[in-house]
């Protein structure tokens, strides 16, 4: 456990030595600030509900772009060599790196909190509903940060490591939507495995066990393939 | 002590490692011989635990590889070839990282990295990124990184690459120290290194082993006769006259040196020296000897002679 926190350390370490994280947070509190403001004002309606809407949008190319890295650059560089001949097990390494990106992300999308105290002054904040929006955001984005470390664990190119992460997170938050399309049978098992399903019902204010579970099980079954893939080593 | 028993490793259908056996005791300097593409890294990198062996396996103190990694990890100390390291990491932090994860108790930290710094003469730059530092100081980041815990065993893809000839002396004196109670395998192209430092050669060519001995030993039993140098102040037509009528040796070359010089070299299958015939001929002559000398069979004669088809 103790290596795993080093690890962690390390990464979120590299994550502020670069300007790049300072630029992916700015970018992120501009874009949520401009949504944000945009509705507050114009629309006249004191509610998170449209930052909650925007950030899964958000996520899409924010978390590639933080995981893109995580192993894809390790695999060029060789340090991997060095990671997995230390004396730690492949999922402390896996386990280590996920906590950094969750961590990351944590961090940024705690910097909204400013918008929620803003509304707290001027009007009345639902907090059921927020307190929900915030938990879904969290689990979301964990299942999405262990997805992106999957992809990168698949080449030693941070730009295919970066378009396949996007595309099956994308793949993964459309599922819900295309339950037209398919036979019926099929359409609540799809529903069920659609990332943005569960956040809708998150967003209710509701704080279902269902919900939760799923999110912890995309995520632990995200890291497992992982472990497979970095288990092929070579190549 | 690492005992490798018919170890194959496969890329693909390639055999990179193709049935190797061998044996290293504690205490010793492995050297790890072969050309480009031998098998070399790859070896190293089953005993390290990085690539699970396609056949055969590896015991390191009697643990296997395949079933004990951990504890095989923990005993040893690997410089992987091209030493990758943590470019934005600066020098200090990058080997405080390497100890807590090698699992070096947080209060010694400060203090074995002093050590390293001393020992790999790291001193100056242990504030600068990695990325900032000439490559011999990142080759010596990476000796500092394997010897960082004190492990047991030592695995050097390839140590002196990059270093300046007086760096490279200093790690040659440091491997022979720390060889004295520590295992070492490391792998070279610089022959010489080997003869100097190791106590013992593996050549491995096309992934096999194709050798296995001490450096004396290697050249004795492949040494295929003798090679002259024989110079005197005479022109070459007289001498090359009465050598043609001696048995069994060569004029491999005749140079003319100087005004009045020639120097030949003579090559024989003979075992005997000709050095005491070479001499008495330019007595009873009148010849001027200005040289005469004896090469036996080096190393790299014995690689070329092994490893070339
Ligand atoms: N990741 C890999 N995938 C496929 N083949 C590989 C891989 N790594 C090495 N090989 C092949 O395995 C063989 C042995 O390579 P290895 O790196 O062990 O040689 P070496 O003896 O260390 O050579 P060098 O002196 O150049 O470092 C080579 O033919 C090489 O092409
Ligand atoms: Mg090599």
């Amino acid at each position: 456990m103790r290596e795993t926190w080093t690890l962690t350390k390390r990464e979120l370490h590299s994550y502020f030595d670069s300007p790049a994280a300072y630029v992916v947070m700015s970018v992120f509190l501009l874009f949520t600030g401009w949504f944000f403001g945009t509705t507050l004002f114009l629309e006249n309606s004191a509610s998170l509900r449209s930052l909650f809407d925007l950030v899964p949008f958000i996520f899409l190319f924010f978390i590639p772009a933080i995981t893109m890295g995580t192993f894809a650059e390790e695999r060029r560089s060789g340090t991997l060599e060095l990671l997995l001949t230390m004396p730690v097990k492949d999922w402390q390494v896996i386990v280590g790196k996920l906590l950094a990106v969750i961590l990351f992300l944590m961090a940024s999308v705690s910097l909204t909190v400013i918008y929620a105290l803003t509304i707290a002054s001027i009007g009345d904040l639902d907090a059921g509903a927020t307190i929900g929006g915030y938990v879904g955001l969290i689990l979301l984005g964990s299942a999405c940060a262990s997805v992106g470390i999957f992809a990168s664990s698949l080449t030693r190119n941070q730009i295919v490591s970066f378009i396949l992460g996007f595309a099956i997170i994308f793949a993964l938050f459309l599922l819900d939507k295309v339950t037209a399309f398919v036979p019926s049978s099929l359409a609540g098992i799809l529903q069920y495995m659609g990332t943005d399903f569960h956040y809708r019902n998150l967003l209710r204010g509701v704080i279902d066990s269902r919900d939760v579970l799923y999110y912890i099980s995309l995520t632990i079954f995200a890291c497992v393939l992982t472990s497979y893939s970095m288990s092929r080593r070579p190549e | 002590m690492i005992e490798v028993d018919g170890l194959v490793k496969r890329y693909g259908s390639e055999r990179a490692v193709d049935d190797i056996s061998f044996q290293v005791q504690t205490g010793e300097v492995l050297g790890f011989l072969g050309p480009n593409g031998a098998g070399k890294t790859t070896t190293m990198k089953v005993i390290t635990c990085y690539l699970p062996p396609s056949e055969g396996t590896v015991w390191v103190d009697g643990l296997d590889v395949r079933t004990h990694s951990l504890d095989v990890k923990r005993k040893i100390g690997y410089l992987p070839e091209n030493t990758p390291l943590y470019q934005e990491m600066t020098v200090y932090d990058y080997l405080t990282f390497v100890a807590a994860m090698r699992g070096v108790d947080s209060t010694q930290h400060a203090s074995r990295i002093a050590e390293m710094a001393d020992v790999c003469g790291l001193e100056t730059v242990l504030g600068k990124r990695i990325e900032a530092l000439s490559k011999g100081f990142r080759q010596r980041v990476g000796l500092a990184q394997a010897m960082i815990h004190d492990p047991p065993i030592l695995i050097l893809d390839e140590p002196t690459t990059g270093l300046d000839p007086n760096q490279i002396v200093e790690i040659r004196e440091l491997i022979k120290k720390i060889g004295k109670e520590k295992t070492v395998i490391l792998s070279t192209h610089i022959l010489s290194e080997v003869q100097l430092s190791c106590d013992r050669v593996l050549i491995i060519h096309k992934g096999k082993l194709v050798a296995d001995g001490t450096p004396k030993d290697l050249q004795e039993s492949f040494s295929s006769g003798q090679q002259i140098r024989f110079g005197v102040q005479t022109p070459p037509d007289p001498v090359l006259s009465v050598l043609s009528g001696w048995n069994g040796i060569q004029i491999k070359e005749t140079v003319r040196t100087g005004d009045a010089e020639t120097l030949f070299t003579i090559t024989t299958e003979r075992k005997d020296d000709l050095r005491p015939e070479l001499f008495r001929l330019a007595v009873d002559e009148g010849w001027v000897l200005t040289e005469l000398g004896r090469d036996q069979a080096n190393l790299e004669d014995v690689f070329r002679h092994l490893t070339t088809d």
